[in-house]
């Protein structure tokens, strides 16, 4: 996989799974986000702070920041979980930042997040099966056994194959990137516009992280959803992201092309970042890493 | 002699049903004093078990099924309880991956310094709350934490901070050996690196022995002298960092086929064109018995032998590989003077 391959965005072609209108672009304008800390005093957090951007159809855009940068905040508004203090967050026309129960529930068939933690965010309890399932059936309104061969569908795109055998297995008897597949697949489920993944790889082991990735990437190329990349990884990012923020204390501090931020940082922030990244290749050699490219096949 | 020497190393888990797990086969280890060593696998390759097993911290149902671990010329695979106890202290002792887990949350941090320091003092030592309060001090002032961390509770400290905390409390007996981990996984790429830096600057000021415990090369290699790969439960290669990154610019094919993969899950976020491969496939059941090199199902060189023959841990160029085809095709003769 190459980052020249991911970045041809390009108009979606036409698919069963893409969504019937076209997606429409996300506006994050001057929001903030601010904390009440609880205990003695009243002390504040601003955790964002004024943060304008747009996801424009069909791109993918890499958020990225150390922690307590703001960047889960962010997530947060924008899926709905949270209201911001100040600002508007809108959805097309759907204003995300208003939203009650009703309209929050409409806009998660549209917006769907990927977490973190692919060991806590899948309920120990349920199948593979079962867990991709509930989606379908509650925010597409299938029956049981249309939801049954949607999820051997899904199963079969994020590569867990062959998909019979994953359906009836258990949380605890999956790797940890079988696991985000799982979550991948659950998010995929009801056709959503925009996928939100805070931090999908950093949990996994580095061989496995290039599998994950390719497989955000090729759902974005091959079904135009727009994808918010939110990471401290600036590898990962520059791979699978156009479009870079770099978020630090709440606030954007540099905005531009994933290859442009990256070669050409201009904040010092931004450089820390880039110099903390482990590569083993850096200092020897100051080139890229050449290796055979990851397949579409490349399973956890 | 070295400092720490595992002989024959065999660790399975005895599940309550079912097979054994043998998560660290036949493992042989010297660390010399002063050396820093990184112990690189994936999820499940025997790397936390084998850290666990070299500072006989292994719990049920993780088992020593065999094999001889000497320390300082003391063989402490067969030591228990207060004997076993008696030589933690200046001898080894063991930094957990999350920080969190590793404090006790209901005990302010000099609670925590009190505790290690006096079930571990001995005779004439200051373990009054003043003196508990000196030492815990100057421990946290060697990881870069002002006293007043002291006072705090581990939920009110980041978790840079938190796993600070317990690299204090391993140096609190001034252990000879510090076996790290994955003390960084939990954390962010910049909380990292200064971490690592901190535990970089320990070891070269107190000059103990080190071992790093990491899924990460990259990680490993910027901090660590030597690399050991692990994979299956079996260490396959084992080599000085220097020589690892000279070996991949040069190549000349003195490294194993996995430690190669590894290093293809590296890229400089810079560069011009990206490229990442991951490592397809997925590392073999444990409880299964091996028949062959465990790598051979996902290694592109593998041959017929491969899947017959376990290959030994044999020294190649500058370094020990366990691999039938490296082995005959690398030309050691004429490479290994001008890689070492």
């Amino acid at each position: 996989m190459s980052a020249e391959l991911s970045r041809t965005g390009g108009p979606p072609e036409a698919t069963a799974d893409r969504p019937a209108s076209p997606v429409p672009p996300l506006s994050v304008g001057n929001v903030s986000k601010v904390y009440r800390v609880r205990g003695r005093g009243s002390r504040t957090v601003t955790a964002v702070h004024d943060v304008s951007f747009t996801i424009t159809p069909g791109a993918a855009v890499g958020l990225v920041g150390a922690s307590g940068s703001g960047k889960s905040t962010l997530a947060r508004l924008i899926t709905g979980s949270e209201r911001p203090t100040a600002g508007s967050i809108t959805f097309g026309d759907v204003p995300v930042s208003r939203l009650r129960a009703g309209g929050l529930r409409n806009l998660h068939r549209r917006v769907q997040m990927v977490f973190q933690d692919p060991y806590g965010a899948l309920n120990p309890l349920h199948t593979v099966e079962y867990t991709v399932m509930r989606p379908c059936q509650n925010f597409l309104r299938m029956s049981a056994a249309q939801a049954r061969h949607r999820v051997a569908e899904l199963l079969d795109t994020v590569g867990l194959t062959p998909a019979s055998q994953f359906a009836v297995k258990l949380p605890h008897q999956l790797s940890g990137g079988q696991r985000q597949r799982v979550l991948i697949a659950r998010a995929l489920a009801s056709n959503p516009e925009l996928i939100v993944a805070d931090e999908p790889v950093s949990m996994l082991d580095v061989s496995l992280r290039a599998g994950v990735l390719e497989l955000l990437a090729r759902l974005r190329r091959e079904r135009g959803i727009s994808l918010l990349y939110i990471t401290h990884d600036l590898l990962g990012a520059r791979l699978i992201t156009d479009e870079l923020l770099v978020l630090n204390r709440g606030r954007i501090v540099e905005h531009g092309p994933t290859r442009q931020v990256l070669q050409h940082p201009q904040h010092p922030y931004t450089v820390q970042l880039l110099d903390a990244v482990p590569n083993p290749f850096a200092t020897a050699a100051g080139v890229s890493a050449a290796a055979a490219p990851a397949t579409d096949r490349n399973r956890s | 002699m070295a400092l720490l020497g595992a002989e024959h190393l065999n660790v399975g888990y005895q599940p309550s049903r079912g097979q054994r797990i043998w998560a660290v086969r036949d493992v042989d280890l010297a660390l010399e004093q002063g050396e820093f060593v990184g112990i690189v696998g994936e999820s499940g390759s025997g790397k936390t078990t084998l850290g666990h097993a070299l500072t006989r911290m292994l719990r049920p149902p993780a088992h020593l099924e065999s094999g001889v671990i000497s320390f300082d010329g003391t063989d402490i695979a067969s030591l228990r309880g207060e004997r076993l106890r008696r030589q933690r202290r200046n001898g080894f002792a063991l930094v957990l991956q999350s920080g969190m887990n590793a404090l006790n949350p209901v005990r302010t941090i000099a609670r925590q310094f009190g505790d290690v320091l006096k079930a571990h003092a001995q005779p004439g030592e200051d373990t009054s709350v003043d003196g508990v309060l000196r030492s815990g001090t100057e421990l946290l002032a060697a990881v870069r934490l002002g006293p007043e961390v002291l006072r705090r509770f581990p939920h009110e400290l980041s978790g840079g901070m938190r796993q600070r905390v317990s690299i204090a409390l391993a140096l609190a007996l001034q252990p000879r050996l510090i076996v790290f981990d994955e003390p960084t996984t939990a954390l962010d790429v910049i909380v990292q690196q200064a971490v690592m830096q901190t535990i970089k600057d320990l070891q070269r000021d107190r000059g103990f022995t080190a071992v790093l415990i990491s899924h990460d090369l990259g990680v490993v290699l910027d901090t660590a002298d030597r690399v050991v790969v692990m994979y299956a439960g079996r260490i396959v290669e084992d080599k000085a960092a220097a020589a690892l990154t000279a070996c991949q610019h040069e190549r000349q094919g003195l490294y194993h086929p996995y430690t190669e993969a590894l290093l293809g899950c590296y890229a400089d976020p810079r560069a011009d064109v990206v490229r990442l491969a991951g490592i397809p496939g997925t590392p073999p059941d444990l409880s299964l018995p091996q028949a062959g090199c465990s790598f051979a199902p996902r290694c592109p060189l593998a041959e017929q032998i491969c899947r017959d023959v376990d290959p030994p841990l044999s020294p190649l160029g500058p370094g020990r590989v366990a691999c039938h085809v490296r082995a005959r095709t690398a030309n050691v003769d004429v490479e290994a003077g001008r890689v070492s």
